[in-house]
């Protein structure tokens, strides 16, 4: 193996050696609880509070509209239940998503369903954008909840956001978004973009895996999702994870620090990878909006080629990759981010998504595109859907 | 998805890949919907299996199975042949992870539809020999 390339950022990061260090005394010396009265856990309790500050200041948010949790999933679960519940009251049972979304929400929403709530699925076009107009025509005197991915984690496509959240205003409806993908990638105002609440994951930042976080907007009461002590406004019962709340904190506050330098810095890493592939693999296709897309994110599919033995043999070379064929999603069926922009199952089975972060280099990039092509060329000579492709 | 060393061998290193001209018979399984597809090609010699080539369209497993089951194959009489199951091929492989098997049944059927085709080239009608190779519950609700 010549190199080591680790292109699956969208699935998860390595944690900067900042948060490490960050971290580190709070699982040594700084273990005080942080509900104790004494100085190691008021130091703590202080310690989680400028981490608020921090998540808070990312999202252009107040700290006391921060909730820490365990994972994005957790905050989607939050948002999408505690709000269906809350609005369920004023007899608006009517929750608007898309196709598109993380499982997270999906099968949070079909939960939903189960109890009673009725859960209207949007469409996005074949670049896998969802359309504000679309948003706006569902809007029914019912609604409780519009909940729309800020970025797709698969295809990375970037939904307007902004004016999905304007629509809701003015419909007098709650606008979540689950934007585990879009931290340190796209400038997000909460404020500004009408955001009631929004998810996110410290792991897709460079920090540690199993802390996230939850906005709420001020005047917005959800229920509790843990009853118990006073942890989190006694929103989120539970002792804090300290050393991982500090970590997040360290992590959201790099990520957002200087989020246009990284972008000229990814962006044409990601534009090199697509031209290059499309240019010299015959047969091949982006899935998901070349601008409106996520600096780091290429998503493309091979035809005659089956995902999970090309990320196999990508593997043997040192890449670490993803995909959205069948058997790499552990079900039967391709994935379905790829079937909703209009992939027959065939071209979805070979797929694969490439996610750059701040640690990947133009070496890196190099060394994928020598990879790659030998790879899928070998994969092809043994397939007979190829052959048949090739006979037209 | 943990592969055994044995699978990632036949994966990685894949024996009796490719095609043979004018084959005494030929079979392929599965689609491209369910995302496997197998093609094996037999050269028959005297009820025996002289050669035997596979092209597979499909993951991990798909590209083992069916290159270990070329193996147990090669050099065997068609009687043996018949009697490849897809267990024999995944103990050989040392197992298979659960959501994989399938991939295994794939390969039987791959080598029982060669043989089909070859008692067909023959005049002899392969039912009543090789049997009906059904088709995996998944590609039965095809469209």
């Amino acid at each position: 193996m010549d190199r080591f390339v680790y292109a699956d950022n969208a699935a998860t990061t390595q944690v900067s050696p900042q948060v490490f260090d960050a971290m580190v005394p709070y699982l040594k010396d700084h273990f005080g609880n942080p509900s104790s009265i004494y100085k190691l856990g008021r130091d703590a309790s202080k310690d989680i509070e400028a981490a608020r500050v921090k998540v808070a200041a990312a999202l252009n948010a107040e700290p006391r509209e921060i909730f820490f949790t365990s994972c994005g999933s957790e905050s989607d679960n939050w948002a999408l239940k505690g709000a269906m519940q809350l609005m369920s009251k004023k007899g608006k049972k009517h929750l608007i998503t898309t196709v598109i979304e993380h499982h997270a929400i999906l099968h949070t929403a079909q939960a939903l369903e189960r109890q009673g709530y009725e859960v209207t699925y949007l469409p996005v076009n074949d670049m896998g954008l969802v359309s504000a107009e679309d948003v706006k025509k569902a809007i029914r005197p019912d609604t409780a909840l519009v909940s729309v991915m800020y970025a797709n984690n698969e295809i990375g496509t970037i939904q307007p956001v902004a004016e999905i959240g304007k629509i809701c205003h003015d419909a007098g409806v709650l606008f979540h978004t689950d934007a585990v993908q879009a931290i340190g990638a796209v400038e997000i105002d909460v404020k500004a973009q009408n955001i009631d609440m929004l998810s996110l994951s410290a792991h897709k930042f460079h920090g540690p895996k199993g802390v996230g976080a939850f906005y709420c907007r001020k005047g917005l009461v959800l229920p509790n999702l843990i009853d118990g002590g006073g942890q989190e406004r006694s929103k989120r019962a539970g002792t804090e994870n300290t050393a991982y709340i500090i970590g997040l904190g360290t992590a959201i506050e790099i990520a957002c620090a200087n989020i246009a330098e990284k972008n000229a810095r990814l962006i044409p890493m990601r534009e090199k990878l697509i031209d290059t592939i499309l240019t010299t693999i015959p047969r091949c296709r982006l899935n998901g909006d070349r601008e409106k897309r996520l600096p780091g994110n290429v998503n493309i599919s091979f035809e005659g080629v089956e995902g999970e033995s090309l990320l196999l043999m990508l593997d043997m070379n040192g890449i670490c990759a993803s995909s959205g064929s069948a058997c790499t999603s552990g079900s039967l069926d391709p994935s379905h981010v790829l079937l909703a922009i209009g992939l027959v199952h065939e071209v979805a089975h070979g797929s694969l998504r490439l996610s750059l972060s701040d640690v990947n280099t133009m070496e890196d990039v190099d060394y994928i595109l020598e990879k790659l092509p030998p790879v899928i060329e070998k994969l092809r000579a043994m397939s007979p859907l190829w052959e048949r492709i090739n006979k037209g | 998805m943990i592969y055994s060393d044995k699978v990632m061998d036949h994966f990685s290193n894949p024996r009796n890949v490719g095609e043979i001209e004018n084959p005494d018979g030929v079979g392929e399984v599965g689609n491209a919907k369910c995302g496997d597809i197998m093609k094996m090609y037999l050269r028959i010699n005297n009820g025996v299996i002289e050669d035997v080539k596979f092209k597979t369209f499909g993951c991990g497993a798909a590209i083992a199975t069916s290159s270990m089951a070329t193996e147990m194959i090669k050099g065997k009489s068609i009687d043996d042949a018949l009697k490849l199951t897809n267990s024999a091929v995944v103990e050989a492989l040392e197992g298979l992870p659960p959501v994989k098997l399938h991939c295994s049944v794939l390969a039987e059927q791959a080598v029982k539809a060669a043989l089909s085709d070859y008692y067909r080239k023959q005049g002899i009608d392969p039912i009543a020999i090789v049997g009906e190779i059904g088709e995996c519950d998944h590609c039965d609700t095809e469209e």
